[in-house]
């Protein structure tokens, strides 16, 4: 599997974030998108996703399921968690696996697998943001999506679950997925860095 | 189809517990019809003739209440981006968010009907002319309101322009809702109930179709 963009030029709000830009990533490699503050990291992101529609140029992906686009066949892990605080932790997990479709994995194990139990009958509005932040990364799990899209993962994590991340990414790659994340800390793993709008 | 109905639970599930929206809309309805009669004065006949009336007004402004936070709450919290990108085509999912919406907003009011008809001095055949009418046209109320919430989301504090874009496109349900439970109270020779009923009919069978597809434009449309 290989996903790939071409030339492509984004522009929000009548603004260019960039333009000329190309990447590459294959299956069982993790890019990291490197920048300063609004070079365009989640742009991209977003732009791969669907989200936003490129200006300019093309994104298009080899090897994968042909039926989808690649916003189907991606998961897109935002700076917001797209947890309801009214519902409890397994609820917003079931909810997602649900929705997302696909053979959804036990929700009782992804909430483990990101070291949540204890907290998994708790309503999703008292976690902190860190807590949140794991509960988002269980959604990954739920439903095998080949491509990740990351933006800022680590962002109020703490040490031991930064590691327990990046077991689960290393996982996933080994599995022959592809992760692409924007970063400014370090992932963990063993990244390609695309460098956006010039030096930090 | 799994998708669909995880994405109606949820929505009703939010609705009706602590903090969402089914109650705020049916308090509203209850604080309006309830003030109605001492606005007004203890004119029973008054009250018997302006009913249908006041309960329609307060059935609209309740849903238009709890409306905005239709397409806004999912886009705060970034579940707008997940359903965006799910293999879900758009306009079922806005179909199944409108029909959650009014499952847990809409049906409440209709419910509350009765008893507030009795603050109104109906009697039951015009309170059960009014319940018929709500249950027939609250669904356009909801499919139409769809469209200006997802225009809403836009802009930062879309709340007012909701209210301005959706209340020309709810006038005529209003106006045939009440028309239909007048002609049921007071069935005055050519006046009936069952044309203007149609029209409510058709009226919401129609947003059904078109609230979806706006609704589903206007969201790709904001795309940011």
């Amino acid at each position: 599997m290989r996903l790939s963009g071409r030339n492509l030029r984004c522009v929000r709000g009548g603004r260019e974030v960039f333009a000329g830009l190309d990447f590459n990533a294959v299956a069982g490699e993790a890019v990291a998108i490197v920048g300063p503050n609004g070079a365009g990291k989640t742009s991209l992101l977003r732009l791969i996703a669907g989200l936003l529609l490129p200006a300019e140029g093309a994104i298009t992906l080899e090897g994968g399921d042909g039926e989808m686009t690649v916003a189907e066949q991606a998961h897109y892990l935002g700076h917001r968690d797209a947890m309801k605080p009214a519902l409890t932790v397994t609820e917003n997990l079931i909810f997602w696996a649900e929705f997302l479709g696909g053979t959804p994995a036990d929700p009782a194990a992804c909430i483990a697998a990101v070291g949540l139990s204890h907290a998994a009958a708790l309503p999703a509005g008292f976690l902190s943001a860190g807590q949140r932040r794991r509960l988002s990364i269980a959604r990954l799990l739920t439903v095998r999506r080949p491509i990740w899209l990351l933006d800022e993962p680590t962002a109020a994590l703490d040490l031991a679950s930064q590691r327990v991340f990046a077991g689960l990414m290393t996982d996933h790659l080994a599995s022959g997925g592809l992760v692409i994340a924007a970063t400014h800390g370090p992932l963990g793993i063993d990244a390609r860095e695309l460098r956006i709008g010039g030096e930090v | 189809m799994s998708a669909l109905g995880a994405l109606i639970r949820r929505d009703v599930h939010i609705a009706v517990r602590v903090g969402g929206g089914a109650l705020i809309g049916v308090l509203f309805f209850l604080t309006v019809v309830v003030l109605m009669p001492f606005a007004l004065g203890p004119d029973l006949a008054l009250l018997a003739r302006l009913g249908p009336a006041i309960l329609w007004l307060g059935a609209l402004l309740a849903s238009l209440l709890t409306l905005d936070r239709l397409f806004t709450a999912d886009h705060d919290d970034g579940s707008l981006d997940l359903i965006l990108m799910s293999r879900m085509p758009l306009e079922l999912a806005c179909a199944a968010k409108a029909l959650a919406h009014w499952l847990a907003a809409g049906v409440p009011l209709i419910v509350a009907t009765p008893v507030l008809g009795l603050l109104l001095n109906l009697d039951g055949r015009a309170t059960l002319a009014v319940a018929l009418t709500l249950l027939a046209g609250t669904p356009a109320l909801t499919f139409t309101g769809m469209i200006g919430a997802a225009l809403a989301v836009t802009l930062q504090r879309g709340g007012l322009l909701l209210a301005v874009l959706v209340l020309p496109l709810s006038i005529p349900v209003l106006i045939f809702g009440v028309a239909a439970s007048n002609a049921a109270i007071l069935e005055q020779g050519t006046l009936t109930f069952s044309t203007p009923f149609s029209i409510l009919c058709a009226l919401s069978l129609a947003s059904l179709v078109i609230g979806p597809f706006a609704a589903a434009a206007s969201l790709r449309h904001g795309l940011d």
